[in-house]
């Protein structure tokens, strides 16, 4: 265990020699975006605006130019990520969600695209020591006292208690200023923690009966129908969640050739899948059924019960109507009547 | 608002006994205290999660429209700002007024966890321009001052360079997920060109970061003069952006070329932007607006 004043953490920032992203508060809105001179930065900010799913899988990114040029066609591919990177500050709910975008990004076949920036990156992660009213991460098993990540900071006071967890952690922890510590004040903050996550309102979601032997029942309940009147299908529930994973490619004709890029696309959007025959989710009521199916039965059924929600609660704070998984996990679980 | 409240629940049972309605759209409580959501109630039964108050700050006119066809008629509860959205609605032809019960519902101002929405900080009025009955009481008629337009005569007086700058940090925060539109009880149109692979600008990625800063302003010109300033924009933007002062500009403008005029009130008419008249401001008068 080491530790470092916290009036020492930008200065450890700028002394990382790769690019460091990390939360950054801007006009009011706290982001993660790479660490220049002179950003604001926001890093006990609980639950940034977007999650950091854009440093390894961006709104935007292209894929390849075609040039035409006369008979000739150039093809020039995007580069892969290649340099080693910072991903500091994270919370514990964001990088579980990492995990989640793994069993689909680096399954077969494996998405080099993101692979490379998964490999590359170095995960600095914060323990929540504030959790919000929205919060419920616990529901889905994940630990904000200790995140999934190389090097873990808890804030204690006006210190950060500090601790790798991988080697390429211990290497980048190594080489800061940083001076030995004692395990209590960590322990004693992380049972605080505890505590705290444990008033919060939604701490004890019930997810009983959310799994693939109840797929046709959920899918069939007549509930759907409320739970998705107000529904204004603006997709920015899948657009601030840290595992909604879909995305489109397209090409656009730059006039003299082809721009291949690929962008996040939403199920809440009635062009999505969208097939010559038609759409199978007409409206807004498939398509939002088709987001929590997937989050809470879909996912887990395929993947060893793991769910694609980790209790984030952007959704809770974003919706502009306050729809949101808290509402549909109580009127749908089992555990909540 | 609880004695509103408890009477407009009282009279959507009675309706809805008495099948006057086949079903009422209000708004339900959510997980927190200020997370209400518009909802749909279909029996006395459903009609115990109805609530009215200070949380009910969607507007439900641009719900209506998924009512339209729908058997027997929809009760819709209606605030002034919502009525007048509602309206305009009807003058455009996208709602049939015969398949809507409308009750005004008295409206003090409606607030979310941050307190007063932003919408109604600037509240345009306690009349309803349209119902079958109100719910009222005195207070809720109290308007209290305001200048809507403050800030767009700010906005005014700054330098196209600083105005410039101004709305490209604001619109470069936009993550185009369209919420603004969809919300928006202008925006009516059945397919829009941003959602059909056809059109060739089906936007789900900008091709340059001034795209989406483009789009808000194009869209504020295609609400122009059909705005009713219900402020649903600026309330649903999930990125904050102050969406409500580019339609506000244009109320401003056009107010002060062609009169004062508030969309969504009365019948059928031409409106300042689909009429001629002689005394039109010339398009010459760009060049003695602004500054520098």
């Amino acid at each position: 265990m080491r530790k470092f004043a916290a009036s020492q953490a930008e200065s450890i920032i700028r002394s990382i020699p790769m690019p460091v992203y990390l939360p950054v508060e801007k006009e009011g809105l706290v982001e993660y975006a790479r660490y220049e001179e002179g950003v604001k930065l926001a890093l006990d900010t609980c639950k940034t605006e977007k999650s950091p799913k854009d440093v390894l899988f961006p709104q935007w990114e292209d894929l390849m130019h075609f040039r035409v040029e006369g008979k000739n066609i150039t093809l020039t591919e995007q580069e892969r990520c290649s340099q080693d990177y910072v991903l500091f500050g994270a919370r514990a709910c964001d990088i579980r969600a990492f995990k989640v975008l793994d069993k689909v990004f680096l399954a077969d076949p494996v998405d080099t695209y993101y692979a490379a920036r998964r490999q590359h990156g170095i995960i600095v992660a914060m323990a929540c020591g504030e959790p919000l009213d929205s919060c419920f991460c616990g529901v889905f098993g994940v630990d904000p006292a200790e995140p999934e990540a190389d090097v873990i900071l808890w804030k204690v006071g006006e210190e950060y208690y500090a601790d790798s967890r991988t080697e390429k952690g211990k290497k980048l922890l190594d080489s800061w200023p940083t001076q030995p510590a004692e395990e209590a004040p960590v322990k004693a903050a992380k049972a605080d923690i505890a505590k705290k996550l444990d008033s919060k309102p939604f701490a004890h979601l019930n997810l009983k009966g959310f799994d693939g032997d109840h797929m046709k029942e959920l899918f069939a309940s007549p509930k759907w129908k409320q739970l998705s009147l107000a529904c204004l299908g603006c997709g920015s529930c899948t657009f601030a969640c840290p595992t909604c994973q879909c995305y489109d490619i397209r090409d656009y004709d730059t006039g003299h050739g082809v721009q291949r890029y690929r962008c996040w696309d939403s199920c809440m959007y009635s062009d999505f899948t969208l097939m010559a025959a038609g759409t199978p989710r007409p409206t807004q009521l498939e398509r939002y059924r088709q987001r929590f199916m997937h989050k809470l039965v879909y996912f887990p059924a395929n993947n060893d019960g793991m769910y694609s929600c980790v209790g984030c609660g952007r959704c809770v704070r974003k919706c502009p109507m306050n729809l949101n998984i808290v509402k549909v996990i109580k009127a749908l679980g089992e555990g909540n009547k | 608002m609880q004695v509103i409240a408890n009477a407009i629940k009282k009279r959507a049972l009675e309706l809805l006994a008495d099948g006057t309605v086949a079903r009422v759209l209000g708004w339900q409580p959510g997980e927190q205290q200020s997370d209400w959501s518009p909802a749909l109630f279909e029996s006395a039964d459903d009609m115990k999660d109805f609530v009215y108050g200070k949380y009910a700050g969607a507007n439900l006119s641009k719900t209506c429209l998924k009512f339209n066809k729908a058997e027997g008629k929809t009760l819709v509860v209606l605030k002034p700002c919502d009525a007048l959205s509602f309206n305009q609605l009807l003058k455009e032809h996208r709602l049939n007024r015969d398949k809507f019960y409308i009750i005004g519902a008295g409206c003090k101002g409606m607030e979310d966890e941050n307190g007063l929405l932003l919408k109604c900080q600037c509240c345009k009025g306690k009349t309803f321009e349209v119902f079958d009955e109100v719910i009222d009481d005195e207070e809720s008629r109290r308007l209290p001052p305001s200048d809507r337009f403050e800030q767009v005569a700010r906005l005014e007086k700054m330098t196209h360079q600083e105005r410039f700058d101004f709305w490209r940090s604001e619109l470069s925060r936009c993550i185009r997920c369209n919420a603004c539109r969809n919300v928006c009880p202008a925006c009516t149109c059945q397919k829009c060109v941003f959602d059909n692979p056809d059109s060739g600008v089906a936007a789900k990625a900008n091709t340059t970061d001034f795209e989406e800063n483009m789009f808000h302003i194009i869209r504020a010109f295609h609400v122009a003069g059909r705005c009713t300033d219900c402020g649903e924009c600026s309330r649903v933007c999930p990125q904050h952006i102050p969406l409500h002062l580019l339609n506000r500009k244009f109320i401003k403008d056009i107010d002060e070329l062609y009169g004062d005029y508030q969309a969504g009130i009365g019948e059928e008419e031409r409106t300042p932007l689909t009429t001629y008249t002689k005394t039109d401001a010339d398009p010459g008068v760009v060049h003695e607006r602004g500054n520098e």
